[in-house]
């Protein structure tokens, strides 16, 4: 026996503290910005930058890759170190991930204000990103692992599972995503399409839910809570039991965000069966992390960490008591769409991520600078205001969820459709208000935060290398059953790494032989083209200024729903549609079939002025797209791009592509002219109007011509 | 639909690679013991010695 003396690294997770506060407050405070951008629609600024379709993306990959990105690396360096007893494995690594971790935030939040974005959610980083992001993950993995196997602790704490789980999947789920041809730097087209691409996109935006806000929370919740408290876990073997129901149900239950939608009817049950059973591995782990504090809840009325921690796990109780509710299709058919959603992530994201978040951080600053919090008093003031702005965040927004939903399906005794869309938008106003002072409220907390933990690190002095002594790992430890063929497996993790990379790897090259297969056996509707030179110029300008982050494109088959937009959207309808634009939010109608539903001047006048068509909306101006000209030259790019998809445009059209485009923009500039508007046809909106005009109209032609026959 | 195998692959490979890692821990003994590895956390092995601060005690410094 030979005790070893080493130290742990604090420097590594005071950076990400730092980091995950300063995220914190740039995320929380975009957030605010888009949520008062719905009250005050000037509050876009006109300008491309600051429009709501581009901020909601920055708030979004903010608040979850930045801040608490930024959170679990922190709590996972500070609790993995100490549970294996080793330091970790590279400082060099550490730092690699920090740094790296940071450029990639930084140069998301450029991209995405410049409109680069791929227009799948919480995935809109452009491909060059996306590979960046994969090589710090592997650096992340390698610096986990190479800690694991110096470990000197032979058992490996649950938490740490938990971590091992995140940094699998979350490197899977990214990889399939993110599939996509580079048109150029800063342009990419997503592999799948329509159907397909929305599949594979809720399988991760799901998962990334699962594994990137929940499982590393988790395993923080169980190394925290414990030490918060100075007591046990409730139930170690509930902890293990939980943890592997979790992780095998979660990655099934990604089709319920497409309930209703044209995917394919068996699969929406498969989502609703396994969302439905993950309350119970959901639950056990928030049991045991309540139950933890029996007996201590004298501890709770006076410890700061401890009050933030257990608000935290009641939110996540409830946030995955309602996940399962929504995933029933009846609950989802009010829901889905509406503010309701955004209430129920809020309750996850600013109740579990944010309040777990805090309450590590209010433990380790004063314990990594050796003294004490600063200020009780404002520590205490921040989790009052900031319990106080969930609360007035999220009951509005229920509020209004469901109000919006009952009035979308609202019909007259004649059965006429009551309320016109504009008007489910306008009673949305002081909801909309009551959320940003919620949000107020929330962002004020932090900044106290902040200012208290400047405060206390001030005061104290920073232990960089924190002294430790453990005794070295010990021989091999021989379980008491017989040895076993594969015991070689068993001896080290390396092996069993090593083994299931490979694994992994086989599995990439299977998953890749059918995304070949480019005719798969979606319906085709005969009467869908692909779309011509300019409706694809037009569409990459729907995607870059972010439309689907408030319009949807899915027509669900509820008479509610076709008597307002026209006929239901089917599957064969998507199949050109790299990426498709779903949506996941009705802030505004439907444009799934908006063609043909205005005259191209409307359109003009709608951009340049959305409330001299639709008095009283909340849709910002787009201005800059009658000034802006389209490239026409890089359509070459684009058509050969969608050429390699399995798009059928006929060989060759790469080269007449620019020419069409072209002459179809005249087409419009002459129709505006027509209505009096003067523009040149080279202009982007020109482009989006060709776009606006095509969508959903293929459909309309075949039944047309199904009429004639 | 061909979408499905390339999801329901890769789900199916990372469920493997999870089960293998169950298998994993539960040969190599990691849960014969589901008590000790909750109370030993909440220890930290500090060195002895006048210039330490703190003992071996777990203790909560977050008041």
């Amino acid at each position: 026996m030979q005790l070893e003396k080493f130290s742990y690294d604090n420097k590594i997770v005071k950076q990400f503290a730092y980091a995950t506060m300063l995220w914190g407050l740039v995320g929380m405070l975009v957030g605010l910005i888009a949520a008062l951008q719905l009250v005050f629609p000037a509050l876009n600024f006109d300008l491309p930058y600051t429009s709501f379709g581009r901020l909601r993306p920055i708030h979004t990959n903010a608040v979850i890759f930045a801040f608490v990105g930024n959170g679990i690396f922190m709590g996972v360096y500070y609790s993995l170190q100490r549970l294996l007893k080793a330091r970790m494995f590279s400082d060099f690594l550490s730092a690699i991930h920090f740094w790296g971790w940071q450029l990639i935030i930084v140069l998301a939040a450029l991209s995405l204000a410049l409109g680069y974005t791929t227009g799948k959610e919480y995935a809109e980083l452009e491909w060059p990103i996306d590979i960046l992001i994969t090589l710090i993950w592997v650096v992340f993995g390698w610096n986990m692992f190479g800690t694991i196997i110096r470990r000197r602790e032979r058992h490996l704490y649950v938490a740490i599972w938990f971590y091992i789980a995140t940094l699998v999947t979350v490197a899977m789920l990214h990889i399939v995503n993110s599939i996509e041809i580079p048109v150029t730097l800063t342009k990419s087209y997503s592999w799948y399409a329509g159907v397909q691409d929305a599949l594979v996109q809720w399988w991760y935006g799901h998962n990334a839910v699962a594994f990137f806000l929940t499982t590393p929370y988790l395993g923080l919740m169980y190394y925290f809570i414990p030490k918060a408290a100075n007591r046990p876990v409730y139930s170690y073997r509930l902890s293990i039991i939980h943890f592997w129901a979790l992780i095998f149900l979660y990655i099934w239950a990604g089709p319920h965000h497409l309930l209703y939608t044209a995917i394919p009817d068996w699969a929406q049950s498969l989502g609703v069966v396994f969302s439905f059973m993950l309350i119970a591995p959901s639950w056990g782990g928030m049991i045991n992390g309540l139950l933890t504090l029996r007996g201590a809840w004298d501890k709770v009325r006076e410890d700061i960490v401890l009050k933030f921690m257990v608000v935290a796990v009641t939110a996540y109780g409830m946030a995955t008591f309602e996940g399962p509710m929504l995933s029933l299709k009846n609950v989802n058919a009010i829901a889905h769409f509406t503010d309701w959603i955004v209430a129920h992530v809020h309750v996850g994201a600013l109740g579990w991520n944010g309040f777990l978040t805090f309450g590590i951080l209010y433990y380790l600053i004063p314990k990594m600078f050796n003294t004490r919090l600063h200020s009780m008093k404002l520590a205490n003031l921040h989790f009052w205001i900031g319990t106080l702005g969930i609360l007035l965040y999220a009951v509005p927004m229920y509020w209004a969820g469901f109000m919006q939903s009952s009035m979308w399906k609202d019909f007259t005794p004649e059965g006429q459709l009551k309320w016109q869309f504009l008007d489910t938008v306008t009673k949305m106003m002081p909801f909309y208000a009551a959320r940003a002072i919620g949000g107020t409220l929330y962002l004020t907390g932090v900044i106290i935060m902040t200012y208290n933990l400047i405060k206390t690190v001030k005061a104290g002095n920073f232990i960089a290398n924190e002294n430790a002594e453990a005794m070295a790992l010990q021989g091999e430890y021989h379980a008491h059953s017989k040895d076993h063929w594969h015991r070689w497996i068993e001896r080290k993790p390396v092996q069993f790494m090593v083994l299931s990379l490979v694994v992994v790897a086989i599995g990439g090259i299977i998953e890749f032989v059918p995304t070949f297969l480019v005719k798969s056996n979606i319906p085709t509707i005969s009467s869908v083209k692909p779309y011509t030179p300019l409706e694809l110029e037009g569409r990459d300008i729907y995607v870059r200024e972010g439309c689907y982050t408030c319009h949807s494109q899915m027509i669900r088959p509820f008479r509610s729903e076709t008597s307002r937009y026209g006929e239901y959207s089917k599957a064969g309808e998507f199949v050109y549609d790299h990426p498709f634009q779903w949506g996941s939010k009705r802030t505004g109608p439907d444009l799934a079939r908006e063609g043909g539903k205005y005259p191209d001047s409307w359109h003009y006048n709608h951009m340049l002025e959305p409330n001299s068509m639709s008095p009283g909306s909340i849709m910002p101006t787009y201005s800059w797209l009658l000034d802006n000209d389209f490239n026409s030259a890089g359509i070459k790019g684009k058509i050969r791009a969608m050429q390699t998809l399995g798009v059928p445009y006929p060989e060759g059209y790469e080269d007449m592509a620019e020419k069409d485009m072209m002459k179809q923009a005249e087409q419009v500039a002459a129709s505006l002219k027509k209505d009096g508007i003067e523009t040149e046809p080279g202009k982007e909106i020109v482009a989006l109007i060709s776009y606006l005009q095509r969508l959903g109209k293929d459909i309309k032609n075949q039944s047309k011509a199904e009429l004639k026959k | 639909m061909s979408v499905m195998f390339v999801l329901i692959s890769a789900s199916l490979v990372l469920a493997l690679a999870f089960l293998a890692a169950f298998i994993w821990s539960v040969r190599s003994g990691q849960y014969e013991d589901d008590f000790t590895p909750s109370v030993r956390m909440l220890f930290e092995e500090k060195p002895s010695g006048p210039a330490s601060e703190t003992n071996s005690q777990p203790n909560n410094q977050t008041e």
